[in-house]
């Protein structure tokens, strides 16, 4: 892993010398890298953000860009399971408050996790545990960090049942899982990730799993617990829809890398990377007029074991070609600064990105 | 099985196969009164307990060449809907035609001559494929089963099917687990276009694919229809594909079509509450319109179980619209517009069908609740134009009924508000 470790530091991003942070929560050059029978799959490869309290992250990308790794390597979950020689391989640095995770005492890290960063799974039902009641699950959540007795945490159960919109709470706390429709169960589970006033949520695809009216109140709901808790949001999708819901920053995520993090407003209205592009086209929209044909993407997500070499993308990108001495395939482009608060790692001009964009994308959209 | 010739070339608009073809525009499907209940059996002796009403009357037609889009939450009983009418359930009640013949009970021998007409793309390309099995035995199992030989053998036709979805004919010999989720619905689709069926029924054909892989699926279809002319329903739950796939759409909810229009009617003037709150619901990818909440229409709490469905109007319990008439009497799918078959008793974006009935239900009042005024304000404002509108053209049926609605004017029941 040595020969990556200078890749990740990129213009206009803080160096991985540079020991202070500024930011609640700064991710400085990530990599989670697996090992496997048929190579490394190099699933988080230098990823470099920070997100403030109160504020909402979006991390979009299509499956096997490494959005859950990434969510998982900032909970401290890879390294929680034991695979013998199979173990995650983590490199960077992950600074939440003031403490660096990545080389923290796993028991500091416990006692951090579930009361300062929190997280919402997407498919509620096999994070929930069949065998215990919702109730006796929150319980636990509560009292591993919380001194107090049974009753009292059952009480507060109730009270964060109550708050995520569960009708008649102090029955159904004694519900198992089962007894749940869907959108209740990942209530639930917002709620026990929520029981400890987490200041960092992470919400993996929470809306995946769901129908699009229960999705609207699901969001509805983490929009309005945020305001409440003052909390830092990390969510990740595959959906721009959510995103632009929720999101006050988009980051873009492809073959295990950041290509484009911006506001959202910038990146649904300036992006500057043609992976973006391409995201925008593929998706039929229902506020606009209808399109006559969508512009996909062509062929498939890179493999993480070969990743290709140069821009991950090019094979993908229609604009390969346009930087002159084929640098797109030998040369791997960094997260450079392309307008206030927003990166994009492309080797083309700002000026071609400008002109393909407002010339050749927008008005097809 | 001699003139089936059209496996190899797939003919301009419609093949040229089997007996009659139905000229697009035509009825290819015809649906009346269609039920499927699911027995629910208790006890040592398995006796019947009780019934899931998945699909629980649908009337519609499906016509040559178009494609019908089938929306709705789960539980609706879209998918039921989509075996039902490929035969691979057996309706409990109701009638399927397919080219004006009565399919609704042939047995597995009867249906086989009509499977080639008949296919089917599942939704996860993963189950949908036998792992054992390489793509080329796949994708000529129709064949095999069918009996036919195509023009240049089994291995060619397949080739060429590979190379019309998108894959490369090389492929023959790998196995589903060396494809893409993208690839392997691909081969989905080569399978159901072996035979050059007339109908394709897609069961959530893109669901399972990431955004840029799906959009290629999307294409795909499209360019198939164009070239094959065929007719598709395509059940789906993402309302944004299903707009740019379909020419008409049939929106479910428990099990009953609740409103069945032309792409462009549904989309800019949804009559049916459910239809307006389904749509209002969908995430819309533009940060500028964060502040535009309050369009959207919450409803209230899940789809009630199809075990026991509401009385009434199916969507009563959480409608902010429903009165006393929608707990007692079912709504009928009628056409309100030209194209627009809506079945409910206080439509949107049109006037009243039962104005005297003012009294709210308290359920309603809670749902209303949960709808910004503006909301509101608006569908009042949308149905009294229409109603007056109607109110002066003498032909309009409803006429007898706008009359009434002039003299109850109640503050809960916006609608009758037009005089």
């Amino acid at each position: 892993m040595t020969e990556l470790s200078k890749s990740g530091a990129a213009v206009g991003e803080p160096t991985s010398t540079s020991p202070a942070p500024t930011s609640f929560l700064e991710v400085r050059d990530l990599k989670v890298h697996f090992p496997t029978d048929d190579g490394l799959v190099k699933s988080v490869d230098g990823l470099s953000f920070t997100l403030e309290k109160g504020k909402t992250l979006g991390i979009v990308g299509e499956s096997g860009s490494g959005k859950s790794v990434t969510s998982l390597g900032i909970m401290g979950l890879h390294t929680a399971g034991q695979y013998g020689k199979r173990k995650a391989r983590i490199s960077g640095e992950i600074w939440l408050d003031g403490t660096e995770l990545l080389s923290a005492d796993p028991d500091e890290v416990r006692k951090l996790r579930g009361r300062e960063m929190s997280m919402i799974f997407q498919d509620p039902l096999s994070a929930l545990h069949p065998y215990y009641t919702i109730g006796q699950q929150i319980v636990e959540a509560y009292r591993i960090h919380h001194d107090v007795d049974k009753k009292t945490a059952k009480k507060r159960a109730v009270e964060m049942l109550d708050r995520v919109g569960i009708p008649q709470p102090d029955k159904r706390v004694d519900n198992y899982p089962h007894e749940f429709s869907g959108g209740m169960r990942q209530r639930a589970m917002i709620a026990m990730s929520l029981v400890n006033n987490p200041e960092l949520l992470i919400a993996d695809e929470p809306t995946t799993a769901l129908d699009v009216t229960v999705q609207a109140q699901i969001l509805d709901l983490i929009r309005d617990l945020q305001k409440e808790f003052g909390s830092a949001v990390i969510i990740i999708t595959h959906d721009l829809g959510v995103v632009a819901e929720l999101a006050d920053d988009i980051l873009v995520m492809y073959g295990g890398r950041c290509v484009e993090r911006g506001p959202a407003d910038k990146v649904f209205y300036e992006p500057r990377h043609p992976y973006t592009w391409g995201l925008l086209g593929s998706m039929p929209r229902l506020d606009r007029e209808q399109q006559e044909r969508l512009i996909p993407v062509k062929g498939s997500p890179p493999s993480l074991i070969n990743i290709p070499s140069g821009c991950a993308f090019n094979p993908r990108c229609p604009y390969a070609d346009v930087p002159k001495d084929n640098v797109t395939r030998t040369v791997r482009p960094e997260l450079a600064e392309v307008g206030s608060r927003h990166w994009a790692a492309c080797h083309m001009t700002q000026e071609q990105r400008e002109r393909i964009w407002t010339e050749e994308i927008a008005p097809k959209l | 099985m001699s003139e089936d010739k059209a496996v190899t070339t797939p003919a301009k608009s419609d093949g040229a196969t089997l007996t009659k073809d139905a000229a697009p525009g035509e009825t290819l499907l015809k649906v009346t009164g269609l039920q499927k209940h699911f027995p629910i059996k208790k006890g040592l002796l398995q006796r019947q307990v009780g019934a899931v009403h998945a699909v629980d009357g649908l009337d519609f037609e499906v016509r040559a060449g178009e494609t019908l889009g089938v929306v709705g939450e789960s539980g609706c009983g879209k998918s039921t809907m989509g075996r039902l009418i490929t035969r691979l359930l057996e309706p409990t009640g109701g009638k399927v035609e397919f080219e004006g013949k009565d399919i609704t009970h042939l047995g597995v021998g009867g249906m086989r001559p009509l499977r080639r007409d008949v296919q089917m793309i599942f939704q996860d390309p993963y189950s949908s494929l036998n792992p054992r099995h390489t793509i080329g035995t796949i994708i000529g199992a129709p064949f095999k089963l069918q009996g036919v030989t195509p023009e240049g053998g089994i291995k060619k036709e397949v080739q060429r099917l590979l190379s019309v979805v998108g894959l490369n004919p090389e492929h023959y010999n790998r196995y589903p687990h060396e494809f893409s989720g993208g690839q392997r619905q691909r081969i989905g689709i080569a399978r159901a276009l072996a035979l050059n069926p007339k109908l394709v029924v897609a069961d959530e054909p893109v669901s399972a694919l990431d955004v840029s892989i799906q959009a290629q699926v999307v294409n795909l279809l499209d360019d198939l229809q164009q070239e094959l002319g065929l007719t598709y329903v395509i059940i789906a739950h993402d309302l944004s594909v299903v707009r740019h796939v379909s020419d008409r759409i049939a929106v479910m909810y428990l099990g009953k079509i609740v409103e069945l229009a032309d792409r462009e009617s549904l989309y800019r003037a949804p009559m049916h509450p459910y239809t307006k709150a389904l749509m209002s619901a969908v995430p819309i990818p533009d940060p500028r319109r964060k502040s535009a909440k309050s369009e959207r229409i919450l409803l209230k709490g899940d789809v009630p179980s199809p075990i026991s469905p509401p009385s009434g109007c199916r969507f009563h319990t959480r409608c902010w619209k429903a009165t006393e008439i929608c707990k007692t009497t079912e709504p009928k799918l009628t056409e309100l517009k030209p194209g627009q078959q809506v079945a409910c008793h206080h439509p949107e974006n049109f006037e009243d069908q039962a104005p005297q009935d003012t009294v709210l239900l308290t359920m309603a009042k809670e749902a209303a609740e949960l709808v910004a005024d503006e909301v509101l304000a608006e569908s009042a404002e949308t149905s009294a134009a229409v109603a007056a509108e109607v109110a002066e053209t003498p032909e309009a049926p409803e006429a007898p009924a706008i009359q009434e609605a002039a003299e109850s004017t109640e503050a809960a029941e916006p609608e009758t508000g037009e005089k």
